[in-house]
């Protein structure tokens, strides 16, 4: 299978704190690959370097097929409309309706008519278990699961070739937390099947992965099958999983 | 003293930087023409009041204060030229772009940065929209649109308070008070002002777009940047007055 995204040898800091310290990782086609860590381990300026919010110190990052480390914001922006991106707070824009939320990517990109807009936002809204009543509302009536879903859709209307999830889970109740795990396997059957997810939670992991990275001190401790990396020998790995590590 | 200096290099730099990229977008579509004309009611039809009522009472009291003044020296015929002069070419332009610039460059900065802390901005980002397209260059062409307009209604209101308190104060005849006005006043004073208008307009726009999307620190990181802004653009505007005069002069005169 070839590779979505592959990262290699990647370093990232932040005023001379140093935060990924030679990262490589790849996404396969068809792959939920889920990178673990506690706060501040570095996993969503991984993300973020992925979607090319910042740009790495050093190392190449290819999205596609493409190294997107040089390339200018609007070099990018037609390789970010391939991709679809959740924010941990779900980032939807307050002044706007989650009708026009999740239509925004429609109507930014595509000619479509206004009735075909909203059968899709309707539709993808659907998906993630929310029904029309909520169309005319404002992010600040929902409730946080409600709001994580509708970034969720919004994500998913433009049809992405791949996902990445920033701590879908966190915040949620677990209720609302089972239903962003079972939504993130649906997706897999058919609506966009590669997706990155970062979180430090682990029943989320265990429910999605395909394949598991887990980040320590900015670099990948263990990477592989949830089984393998379970089962690490590496001391700060079994620290994280045991809920005593920071980093 | 050296971070202080960091901190100035790095903020002319980064608003310099940002006019570069407004540019450089200009020509890419899509062209939001919508966005444009919203920004031109946001910016300046909610602006009218406070341009027109500072425009009319600067205009009475400088005309008050020249006609006092100048009949020390018996010219108080010539309050209407001094005092029309004045308002087109210096306090037209500069009280507008200080008033409606602090008003509309602390309201970009305040949504911009509150977008920017909430993460909307990266938002549009990840979603493949141009954000300088979309944010900055409707707001910046609508300035560009808005700041002479404001002038020119603030300099024909502010002329006509200082003609308002010399007939109604000082008994002057308005034909001639007029006329003097018309004789010594000449379109390149209307014009110079109008010119710095717009300069000003861009400098404001981009002030306030460049304070909002640098915003850092949640909302107290807002409420600074704010307030950063009316700093900077009431400084803004009274330095780049100066070298823009020395400029028009030089071109102009």
């Amino acid at each position: 299978m070839a590779a979505i995204i592959e990262i290699v040898d990647v370093e990232k800091g932040f005023e001379a704190i140093p935060v990924l310290q030679g990262v490589s990782l790849a996404l396969e086609t068809g792959e939920t690959l889920v990178v673990m860590g506690g706060s501040g381990s570095g996993k969503t300026v991984l993300l973020r370097l992925i979607a090319g919010l910042f740009r790495p110190d050093a190392g190449q990052i290819r999205v596609f097929g493409q190294n997107i480390e040089d390339l200018s914001e609007e070099e990018l922006l037609p390789i970010r409309r391939r991709m679809g991106y959740v924010f941990q707070g779900a980032a939807l824009f307050d002044s706007l309706s989650v009708y026009e939320n999740v239509g925004y990517p429609l109507r930014e990109h595509t000619r479509l008519r206004e009735d075909e807009v909203r059968r899709r936002v309707v539709h993808f809204l659907s998906l993630v278990g929310l029904g029309p009543e909520i169309l005319e509302q404002l992010p600040a009536e929902l409730s946080g699961g409600m709001r994580k879903r509708v970034g969720i859709a919004r994500a998913l209307v433009g049809e992405p070739e791949v996902m990445l999830f920033d701590e879908p889970t966190a915040g949620l109740d677990p209720t609302n937390s089972k239903m962003v795990a079972e939504l993130i396997i649906r997706m897999g059957e058919g609506v966009c099947d590669s997706s990155i997810v970062v979180t430090h939670d682990l029943e989320l992991a265990k429910a999605v992965a395909d394949r598991v990275a887990v980040l320590i001190r900015g670099r990948f401790a263990a990477v592989g099958a949830l089984g393998e990396v379970l089962e690490s020998r590496d001391k700060a790995v079994q620290a994280f999983l045991a809920g005593e590590a920071k980093s | 003293m050296d971070t202080l200096l960091r901190r100035s290099v790095l903020w002319y730099g980064g608003v310099g930087l940002l006019g570069g990229r407004v540019l450089r977008n200009l020509a890419l579509p899509p062209s939001y023409f919508p966005l444009v004309i919203q920004e031109i009611e946001t910016m300046g039809v909610r602006s009218l009041g406070v341009a027109l009522t500072a425009a009319v009472f600067t205009g009475m009291v400088f005309a008050l204060q020249m006609a006092v003044n100048m009949a020390r020296f018996g010219a108080e015929n010539y309050v209407g030229p001094v005092a029309a002069l004045a308002i087109l070419r210096e306090l037209g332009p500069v009280l507008t772009a200080i008033l409606v610039g602090g008003k509309v460059a602390s309201g970009i900065t305040a949504e911009l940065g509150s977008m920017k802390v909430t993460e909307q901005i990266d938002a549009l980002r990840v979603l493949g929209v141009n954000y300088i397209k979309r944010l900055i260059v409707p707001r910046l062409l609508a300035a560009l649109v808005v700041f002479p307009l404001l002038t020119v209604l603030a300099d024909v209101v502010g002329v006509l308070g200082g003609l308002l308190i010399m007939v109604m104060e000082r008994g002057a005849d308005m034909y001639a008070y007029w006329n003097t006005t018309t004789y010594w006043v000449v379109p390149r004073d209307f014009l110079t002002g109008i010119i710095k208008s717009a300069f000003f307009g861009v400098v404001v726009t981009l002030i306030g777009c460049y304070n909002g999307l640098s915003t850092e620190g949640g909302t107290e990181g807002l409420g600074r940047a704010t307030t950063a802004t009316v700093v900077h653009v009431t400084m803004g505007v009274i330095v780049s007055d100066f070298f823009l005069t020395k400029l028009l002069l030089i071109v102009f005169w």
